[in-house]
């Protein structure tokens, strides 16, 4: 084999683990992407921005709803299901969990919002999505989600939807959260 | 392209070895070739097999056959084998025996490599079609695999199907690595890059494409393989993963993948063409500029494939008019296989049927990807059996029928006997009456609404289905006149010239039929 073709073949070696690396690549690339263009309803922990108050907010229907991921056996249910706001103020909205079983569960419950250009405007202070819930057996909780929508929100948005999807992860507890980080600070 | 071959005789002339170990060992380009074809053929019968089980449970609306598990089995193993068993080796099997040949090149500049990338591959389709036989059967989450169907609801044989995907990517990487340093290095003094056949060409570009895109495959497994065994949450949404991200990486690899299977037809298909118009083709430059903007574009519509995840509306439109970009392209290709015809002395021997069929009934299989790649559309054929439809006839009156072109063209060549017209004839047709009473009607009942992957179906479908079934059972029997064919022509037969056909041109055509088991060792004179 010449020189010609070693060094065709060197460049070609290394092109296939940079683009295994690549695939890997994706998954935070993935997340970047999401998280600057806000288009999959995504919202991380903000901090308290007294700009964003305002007096001539408008009002605003949020709907709460939640879901259990398939074998999850809580109760997990807003305590509300419609909220009437209005932009540019505080609200505290709970939902209610129950552990209906006999042994102590750690869930996770995971956030989207719809519209989904809806999320960059919706300002969480505080969430129960954004760290684990440990309950005893047959303990109940109301779990807070602190929220304020910016008064920047798209005209032509009268309805935000927020789900949760509660999560059993007893069994994942051990091990540290993989991919997202929930508590990103913006 | 013309050329003067001068006699070289045999200063080291050595055959084959005997026996079984000349086909484990050799590192000819030829033998691997051989190799290749037969084992995509092999694969291609089975494969074929498992359609057969499908259609015969489709046959009749309700449960007749199989068990449902089973159907998904079957479903999951017919795509997987036909694309990586049978479409892309076909491929890598005509690469070897031709490329070489094509620019005067006395071998692949990798043989060993060469030797290898074949002799991993029985050994992958072992562990995947063993797994029919474990504990909880085969993988059943069809061949996309998406996640978590594939992960957190697998079968336990999902880590061979795993290991078995390692194993036909790193086949195709070392294939594909092996056709780009010999087409860069390798080519006659005189055949420069805008010379080249353009199966060639085509071969090229996908071989980019390859390695490009199987190593993202590799690392889709790969995540996969840490979701199940390692407690990572790649695509587990309850430990902060994405399922939809599956989907993103997976595309990423799929759709480059389908002009995988697609670009070398289109060499084949250019030379055949031009042979039976007794022509020279029709705008060369631009078939080369076509194929290279088709594999560009290939790599930013992945997400054509899943408009209905819930993409934003800006991705929704950027990726569907990406995808429609696409049909410019084939659009020329299209046209200069006809403008190639246009006032041609054509002739219609077997491959030439191919090759016309190919023409016609691929851009039909494109214009139902067009009607696909029109978002607001699409959520109504989404998993219907319209996809199936589309998809099948780009691959089976496409690549499929590009690769039986291509050994009617070239078996000649490669076992200098010519096979039987009239047989060949009668291949085609039933194939081709076959393919079209097959997947024509799955439009249809597509467009009314029944979905794909299931094994039963609604009453209103049972007509067109039924007509599908036998269109099927017609195509897969006429295969084994295929098998028939080959073996027949390899066994003897009348002898063929050394150029074979009238029109040929290119330097496969100018050394002896057979082809010598070494070629051009010293490099072709070209004008």
């Amino acid at each position: 084999m010449n020189s010609d073709a070693k060094k065709t073949l060197r460049k070609l070696l290394i092109a296939v683990p940079l683009m295994f690396a690549f695939g890997f690549a994706l998954v935070p690339l993935y997340d970047v992407f999401c998280e600057v263009t806000g288009i999959n309803g995504k919202v991380f922990q903000s901090d308290y921005e007294d700009e964003l108050l305002t007096d001539d907010g408008r009002p605003l229907a949020i709907q709460f709803i939640s879901t259990n991921n398939e074998n999850m056996p809580w109760v997990f249910e807003p305590s509300e299901k419609v909220m009437k706001i209005s932009t540019g103020e505080y609200y505290t909205a709970t939902f209610y969990v129950k552990n209906t079983t006999n042994k102590k569960m750690v869930a996770q419950a995971v956030p989207s919002v719809a519209p989904s250009n809806a999320a960059a405007h919706l300002k969480k202070l505080e969430c129960f999505c954004f760290e684990q819930q440990e309950l005893m057996p047959g303990e109940e909780a109301l779990l807070p989600v602190k929220l304020l929508v910016s008064n920047e929100l798209p005209k032509n948005i009268k309805n935000i939807i927020m789900s949760y999807t509660i999560f059993d992860i007893t069994d994942y507890n051990d091990e540290p959260m993989a991919g997202h980080e929930m508590n990103m600070e913006h | 392209m013309s050329a003067v071959i001068e006699n070289h005789h045999d200063d080291h002339h050595h055959g084959p070895a005997k026996g079984l170990t000349r086909w484990l060992y050799t590192t000819n380009h030829k033998d691997i070739g051989t190799l290749y074809l037969w084992f995509s053929f092999a694969m291609f019968l089975i494969g074929g097999a498992m359609a057969m089980v499908i259609r015969a449970e489709l046959f009749q609306p309700g449960m007749q056959i199989v068990e449902p598990e089973f159907y998904n089995q079957m479903i999951t193993l017919h795509g997987l084998i036909m694309i990586f068993g049978g479409v892309m080796p076909a491929f890598v099997g005509l690469a070897n025996w031709l490329v070489p040949m094509m620019i005067g090149a006395p071998d692949m500049a990798l043989p060993r490599m060469n030797n290898l990338s074949f002799w991993i591959l029985p050994f992958a389709f072992f562990i995947l079609l063993s797994s029919l036989f474990m504990e909880g059967g085969a993988p059943n989450f069809g061949w996309t695999f998406y996640a978590p169907l594939s992960t957190t609801y697998a079968p336990p044989s999902v880590t061979f199907f795993i290991f078995s995907v390692h194993i036909m990517g790193a086949s195709s990487i070392m294939g594909a690595i092996n056709v780009v340093v010999t087409i860069m290095n390798m080519r006659a003094p005189g055949v420069g890059l805008m010379k080249m056949p353009l199966f060639v060409w085509s071969w090229l570009i996908t071989a980019y494409l390859l390695i490009a895109v199987m190593p993202v495959l590799a690392g889709a497994v790969t995540m996969m393989l840490m979701d199940i065994h390692f407690g990572t949450s790649f695509f587990n949404a309850a430990g902060g993963g994405d399922p939809v991200l599956f989907q993103h990486i997976f595309w990423f690899f799929g759709h480059p993948e389908v002009y995988i299977m697609i670009l070398p037809a289109f060499g084949i298909v250019s030379h055949i063409i031009e042979t039976f118009s007794r022509k020279q083709l029709f705008g060369y430059s631009s078939m080369v500029w076509a194929m290279l903007s088709i594999a560009i574009l290939s790599f930013v519509v992945w997400a054509h494939h899943m408009f209905t995840v819930g993409l934003p509306l800006a991705a929704e439109l950027f990726f569907m008019w990406a995808t429609m970009l696409i049909a410019v392209p084939t659009g020329v290709k299209v046209f200069n296989w006809i403008a190639t015809m246009f006032r041609g002395s054509i002739t219609f021997e077997t491959p030439m049927l191919f090759a016309c069929a190919f023409v016609v009934l691929f851009t039909l299989g494109g214009f139902s990807g067009l009607m696909l790649a029109i978002t607001p559309a699409d959520f109504q054929y989404h998993d219907t059996y319209f996809v199936v439809a589309h998809f099948h006839y780009v691959l089976v009156p496409g690549a499929i029928f590009s690769i039986m072109a291509a050994v009617y063209y070239w078996i000649p060549k490669w076992c200098g006997n010519m096979y039987d017209e009239r047989l060949g004839k009668l291949h085609f047709w039933l194939s081709f009456i076959g393919v079209n009473v097959t997947f024509f009607p799955q439009h249809f009942i597509g467009l009314a609404g029944m979905p794909r992957r299931y094994p039963d179906y609604a009453l209103q479908f049972a007509d067109w289905n039924m007509v599908s079934t036998v269109g099927a059972f017609l195509f897969g029997v006429s295969q084994l006149l295929f098998l028939f064919i080959v073996v027949k022509t390899v066994m003897g037969g009348k002898k063929a010239t050394d150029q074979v056909w009238e029109g040929a041109r290119g330097l496969e055509w100018t050394v002896a039929s057979p082809a010598p088991y070494h070629t051009f060792t010293t490099p072709p004179k070209i004008d």
